[in-house]
């Protein structure tokens, strides 16, 4: 069997690690850099900025896991690496 | 029982199993209701909650017992990952969690939402970049894995002692904690209460080991989620007529805004110190708080014993999935906590502050009494005494000020049943949750503790050879030694271990996380890199914790200890890329065994090399 380095499975696999990583970025920290002008909108009683820390984020990292847990197993497929199921 | 013969009847009924017990325990909650209303008094309603979930966790874990090492420390790989996920949200979620996060927030408003997000995010590091490698490895332990890849016995008693610092200051507090909730709720004495939770907690551990601790952590993930979510949502049905308090605590934080204004305009609360509670950095500067998160997130992946749940799914692919369903439960309940600190901030706002001090709400001597209240410096005990205390302060006036007022964290959510006026049994039911909460958080550090003292050290250290019998007879003598030493040290009271327990994420951080990810991710990692990073970020991030604890030193730039990774961190990850340039490259058998790592396929690798072994 190709290794992991020489059927692109990695190069892929790492693909997709750095954009998971980036929006995890994105949603941890960026996103309340701006809670100040965030905190103008107001929704439903919550200011936006607070909204992203206490609830918006934490949506955010649960569908992200999923999606890249489901996107990781689609690559393994493509390159026959999937468990059987 | 199906369960006792480790068949696949067990694990093929789950969730018809957790079903019926979950229905036995709404039927057990309406039950006891009903004696309360015909007169049965409250202490013996708090005795049933607690002995009867006891005995039902004590149960799985007697069922659970099994004679088969990998049973023991890996519940058999065969945990789906959505039932792995619930065992790790009670893993996950300890006694202070579920008692104390609310209040945090209370207190700290928006800057208290870090421990909110630090405490979530770092699931999706655990999911991209550590856990599914780690199950594919097929360790038992961290350690096991660090001992693999870097070279043997030194990497793995440093990994040890990196999961030692941080796992028994943690498992300390949670025996304390049951102590707390058992004698605050049951008016049992702290000291006998705190050995009743160290019988439970050996009680679901010592039998079964990770098998037993998997399935009752599931137990109580629903005991305790349960008992989180009900009053709370009573509480906003009530106020707010729609019972999803998560949506609905916004019209609070509203409220909370106009009643701040108020305050300050009829001279309740000085305007210079009174802190919004939506306003950010006003107890952290951006700095602390954005270290913090990064710390606490880096420690979550880095935890042994939030590492060690994953390497008992079937598969790499459930391993990933798994942590996404973690991560969902453990969400259901940090999504409500700012819930809990909005609709308790408010009833103060709107109730206890500026009422006269003859006309404080019952509650707020409930919780005097026993310690959890303070008005004008002193336990709200009765009226004369905050009477004597406030004109003695210089309170002319006979109204309650802000400042006057001061909340232990734990009282948001034990007095949200009595705040919105529940029969006492809610209470009890709070109770039974705050008990899971830290009973499974226990078990599962406990075990993480005695498994690397027993497989990691007596086993692979000092006797290779050991049969599995003995292996198990040594892993189950370790366990009940950790424990009593844990329980004694908590009957003691020491404020200082409780304190440090906010540490574990920076020491496991440190100390852990370089060498877990470098070792997967990057195969030019040596031995001699890892084990130097390991030591110099761990020593570092030590070093900064005691000296400015007890060395009296000066912080640096000003950061709080409780981010002490970031030191740590950065210095772990140059080290180990420094010294690994500077050692030569990995052997070629090593970087076939990361290429065995990276793909899901085939055996775990521990397995396949004892099949090699053997034959």
């Amino acid at each position: 069997m190709a290794s992991p380095d020489s059927s692109g499975y990695w190069e892929k696999t790492k693909q997709l690690m750095w954009i998971t990583l980036a929006i995890w970025i994105f949603f941890s920290f960026i996103i309340h850099f701006f809670v100040v002008p965030l905190n103008g909108i107001v929704i439903l009683g919550f200011p936006l900025g607070f909204y992203m820390a206490s609830q918006g984020s934490l949506i955010a990292f649960v569908i992200l896991i999923f999606w890249f847990s489901s996107r990781q197993d689609a690559i393994d497929r493509e390159y026959g690496v999937a468990e059987d199921d | 029982m199906a369960i006792k013969t480790g068949s696949g009847d067990f694990v093929d009924n789950l969730g018809k199993i957790y079903g019926i017990y979950t229905g036995g325990f709404a039927a057990f909650v309406i039950l006891l209701a009903i004696l309360e209303q015909i007169g049965v008094p409250n202490r013996v309603i708090g005795y049933l909650f607690v002995f009867f979930t006891l005995s039902v966790y004590a149960g799985i874990g007697i069922l659970s017992r099994t004679m088969q090492i990998s049973e023991y420390y890996v519940a058999g790989r065969r945990v789906p990952a959505f039932y792995n996920g619930m065992a790790t949200g009670a893993d996950w979620m300890s006694g202070a969690s579920f008692v104390g996060m609310a209040g945090s927030l209370y207190v700290l408003g928006y800057d208290g939402l870090a421990f909110v997000l630090g405490w979530t995010g770092g699931y999706v590091l655990v999911a991209v970049l550590v856990a599914p490698y780690l199950r594919k490895f097929g360790a038992y332990t961290v350690p096991d894995f660090l001992a693999a890849r870097f070279g043997g016995n030194l990497a793995r008693f440093i990994g040890i002692i990196v999961l030692f610092c941080c796992s028994f200051t943690y498992v300390t507090a949670q025996i304390y904690a049951t102590g707390i909730i058992a004698s605050r709720f049951l008016g049992m004495s702290f000291e006998v209460a705190v050995f009743v939770g160290l019988i439970g907690i050996l009680l679901c551990s010592m039998l079964g080991g990770m098998r037993a601790v998997t399935w009752t952590q599931v137990a109580q993930y629903i005991v305790l989620i349960i008992a989180y979510l009900i009053p709370v949502i009573i509480l906003s049905a009530q106020n707010y007529g729609v019972p999803i308090p998560q949506l609905m605590y916004g019209q609070a934080l509203q409220e909370i805004a106009a009643l701040e204004q108020n305050m300050v305009a009829q001279g309740l609360a000085d305007g210079t110190l009174l802190k919004p509670h939506i306003e950010p950095f006003t107890n952290y500067n951006p700095a602390n708080y954005f270290f913090l998160i990064l710390c606490l997130m880096v420690g979550t992946a880095s935890l042994p014993h939030i590492l060690m749940r994953y390497f008992t799914t079937p598969s790499v692919r459930e391993a990933r999935k798994s942590v996404g369903w973690s991560l969902l439960f453990i969400f259901l309940l940090y999504f409500t906590a700012p819930a809990y600190a909005a609709f308790a901030k408010l009833e103060v706002y709107q109730n206890v502050i500026g009422a006269s001090l003859d006309g404080l709400p019952q509650w707020v001597y409930t919780y005097g009494q026993i310690g959890l209240m303070k008005v004008c410096g002193v336990d709200a005990t009765t009226v004369e005494a905050i009477r004597a205390a406030c004109t003695a302060a210089g309170n002319t006036d006979g109204l309650l000020h802000l400042r006057d007022l001061s909340i232990n964290v734990d009282v948001i959510v034990i007095a949200t049943p009595e705040i919105a006026g529940l029969p006492y049994v809610i209470a009890g039911l709070v109770a039974a949750g705050g008990l899971a909460a830290a009973l499974s958080t226990a078990d599962g550090l406990l075990l993480a503790i005695a498994n690397a003292l027993s497989h990691d050290i007596y086993y692979k250290m000092i006797d290779p050879h050991a049969s599995t019998a003995r292996r198990l007879f040594v892993a189950r003598a370790l366990l009940i030694a950790v424990a009593i030493c844990a329980a004694w040290l908590a009957s003691t009271r020491p404020a200082d271990i409780l304190s440090m327990v906010a540490w574990a994420f920076s020491l496991a951080a440190a100390g852990n996380f370089p060498a877990l990810v470098l070792g997967i991710w990057w195969k030019r990692c040596t031995a001699q890199g890892a084990i130097a990073g390991m030591v110099t970020g761990f020593g570092v991030c030590l070093f900064y914790l005691l000296a400015t604890r007890y060395g009296g030193m000066p912080l640096w730039f000003g950061i709080n200890n409780i981010s002490a990774a970031i030191f740590g961190l950065p210095v772990g990850f140059i080290v180990m890329y420094v010294v690994s340039m500077m050692t030569p490259e990995p052997s070629q058998e090593m970087q076939d065994l990361i290429d065995e790592i990276r793909t899901p396929r085939g055996e775990t690798i521990i397995d396949a090399a004892r099949d090699k072994a053997g034959a």
